[in-house]
């Protein structure tokens, strides 16, 4: 039995702080099939005016896979008790938490439980339920969701293998090589197919409601893993939310439309708090 | 070459355009979004949609099956942007009449003269046979993984019914023991047991067996059973040790020789103290702590069991007194490797290391031991048993 006390959050979810030592505090919370990676075209332009802390999720990039338990991690309380356990070991002051995908629905759990360690909320992409339920249009139907997990089962070879070759070498873009050091988004299989089935099947429509922290929505315009619906869903259920449509393609704006991502980020994290932030699309 | 004179009637049939729809691969043209800018034939064939379904209206994601939509955008795209070109990517398109292709995709982007990004080419290529073979090598990957979760049934049932489920409770003496298992796979050799063997009187026996495995898993039932009914018969360590040497050497004198090394402890108690005989046969000798101090108890005995016809076996007498702390083991814990050098733990460490105990009680001595053989990791591989015991310090005179 590995001493799970002596593992501090620090080596267990790879946190990584980086920034001005004094500036308010936001928390990079990487999403599923990913590591925090995912956040690196936005932290260059945090790192003057924020302390900015990342991190992996347990089973992800290079947290500590010894630390993977199944129990606890079969449901998103897991990943938000992780999300609390770095605040209160970084002794960190309320942080704005910028959540992608899954994460955004892990830092509400996190919020309601501890609103005293959170600023803010920054929901990009968020859905609180994948698949469809009656009238709520979730985007996937149960028969997508089971063949996605079937698929995590059947085809890991084109999950895990498939992209060690791309990523090993582009002689020509050599500035790619220091970003791409380490690796682009690495996740261990076996664990990657628990996370999807934690992921994919939670419903968190009833939690939305007891957000009590300014939180903003990142929508992007054509989203296929959280459909505008979704987000404007999530919009109605969190009181005085805002939400910010970016004029981006995919579920990653933080990659294909980095600058305006940045901008949303930041007049929200600078800004006084709940209300309309600057920015085209502002609801 | 260059001479249309000598080239077949039939490539000259052959055209960029006709090589286009007709490949025998499909060729996808998107905006940089992702919506279908240019399909061939080839591709519509295989997906059963019509130009018109497609170009202008659909997005390459649409085509993708759920999974493949997610790795999509979480993988292929980022890298796309990032890289400009991804290639041997294994996805799944869905087809008109809802059935599914595997395919094996190539993405580049298209830039112009100016090095602005354009537009995005992708290759497709049809991997039914591709998915057949990863489907053939989960399978047995699956078997494997099941066969992997059968032993270690096997094994720790096995193991189970090598070691006391529970240690008796010895009124006036607190005892602990732990077995720390090298492997998961492989039942080990070492063997440990404490028994009644009549009111205020305890028989109690720790070893290793030469080897690991089903085999030393055999041999070592068989000294289990050997040392309780010898001890039932005639108690004095002495003689259980010799039984035990006659009968390895009876039943593997014809084979190439099982061994063990073992000590057995007759225990009885006297007032608050207990009194110990113990026979060790080959056996490193156990750490008595003391007021404090840890040393090596010298315990006589003889050779390695099951060597020798004619091995001797003699006892010696400890009086375990309040306060006194015994500390049997096998020679797995000091025998294991520490550090970057990969020094081994050693005799003098596990003095030192017993001492600093506090309380020296058997309970944390060994939960001491168990957080050292954690911090072992890949250091240990040898399977550890160690067997505690300590007379509580008194709170007056005996009685």
């Amino acid at each position: 039995m590995p001493a799970m006390s002596g593992v501090t959050v620090g080596r267990r979810n790879n946190v990584t702080v980086t920034g001005r030592a004094d500036g308010p505090v936001v928390m990079l919370a990487h999403g599923f099939g990913c590591d925090q990676n995912m956040w690196r075209l936005i932290v260059p332009g945090l790192v003057e005016d924020f302390r900015v802390v990342l991190f992996d999720h347990v089973g992800a990039g290079h947290s500590d896979l010894s630390a993977w338990e199944p129990g606890r991690y079969a449901t998103l309380d897991g990943y938000a008790d992780d999300v609390l356990r770095i605040c209160a070991e970084l002794e960190l002051p309320p942080v704005v938490f910028v959540g992608h995908s899954v994460s955004s629905m892990i830092g509400v759990l996190a919020a309601i439980r501890d609103p005293a360690r959170f600023a803010k909320l920054i929901l990009v992409g968020p859905s609180p339920r994948y698949v469809d339920d009656g009238s709520y249009l979730g985007g996937f139907s149960q028969g997508d969701i089971d063949e996605l997990l079937d698929s995590l089962e059947s085809n890991y070879l084109g999950w895990s293998a498939a992209m060690a070759p791309v990523i090993m070498g582009n002689p020509e873009r050599p500035e790619l090589a220091g970003e791409l050091e380490n690796s682009f988004c690495q996740t261990d299989p076996a664990i990657a197919r628990a996370f999807a089935r934690t992921t994919f099947l939670s419903d968190n429509r009833s939690d939305l409601a007891k957000v009590t922290v300014p939180t903003l929505i990142l929508q992007c315009d054509r989203d296929a893993i959280a459909p505008t619906a979704v987000g404007e869903y999530v919009h109605a259920q969190i009181p005085g939310s805002s939400l910010v449509t970016l004029p981006a393609t995919g579920h990653c704006p933080q990659l294909s439309a980095p600058d305006a991502t940045l901008a949303a980020i930041v007049s929200f994290a600078a800004g006084t708090g709940a209300g309309p932030v600057a920015g085209a699309g502002t609801r | 070459m260059g001479d249309d004179a000598g080239l077949d009637p039939a490539l000259l049939e052959d055209s960029a355009e006709d090589l286009y729809e007709n490949a025998p691969c499909g060729y996808l043209s998107t905006r940089l979004d992702g919506q279908i800018a240019k399909i061939n034939t080839t591709l519509l064939s295989w997906l059963g949609y019509r130009r018109d379904e497609l170009v202008g209206r659909r997005y390459f994601s649409d085509l993708l099956t759920v999974g493949g939509r997610l790795y999509h955008e979480t993988h292929f795209a980022p890298l796309l942007a990032m890289q400009g070109e991804v290639g041997g990517v294994a996805l799944e398109l869905k087809t008109a009449d809802g059935s599914r292709l595997p395919v094996l995709v190539n993405s580049v982007v298209r830039t112009g003269a100016d090095g602005e990004p354009l537009l995005i080419r992708t290759t497709i290529f049809e991997a039914r046979d591709r998915r057949a073979y990863e489907r053939e090598l989960l399978r047995a990957r699956q078997a494997a993984e099941r066969e992997g979760e059968r032993l270690q049934l096997l094994v720790t049932t096995l193991q189970r019914s090598l070691l006391p489920p529970a240690l008796p409770a010895v009124p006036g003496l607190q005892t602990t023991a732990h077995y720390h298992f090298a492997s998961l796979n492989e039942v080990g050799g070492d063997f440990y047991d404490l028994f009644a063997l009549g009111p205020d009187r305890w028989g109690l026996f720790l070893g290793d067996v030469c080897g690991k495995g089903a085999e030393a898993a055999a041999v070592t039932s068989m000294i289990r059973y050997t040392l309780r009914a010898a001890a039932v018969y005639d108690p004095d360590p002495a003689a259980v040790l010799n039984t035990l040497n006659r009968a390895l050497r009876e039943d593997y004198e014809r084979d190439f020789g099982r061994f063990c090394t073992a000590i057995f402890g007759r225990l009885s108690r006297d007032g608050d103290s207990f009194v110990l005989t113990l026979a060790s046969g080959g056996h490193p000798a156990p750490l008595l702590i003391r007021a404090g101090v840890a040393s090596y108890y010298p315990v006589r005995g003889g050779p390695f069991i099951g060597v020798f016809d004619d091995a001797v076996f003699t006892a010696t007498t400890i009086v375990l007194a309040p306060g006194d702390t015994l500390l049997l083991y096998t020679d797995g814990l000091i025998d294991a490797r520490t550090g970057e050098a990969r020094e081994r733990f050693g005799e003098e460490a596990l003095c030192e290391l017993a001492a600093r105990v506090v309380p020296g009680t058997a309970t944390s001595i060994v939960k001491t031991i168990i957080e050292l053989l954690d911090g072992f990791g890949d250091g240990l591989d040898d399977d550890v048993a160690v067997l505690a015991l300590s007379v509580p310090p008194g709170s007056g005179p005996g009685k």
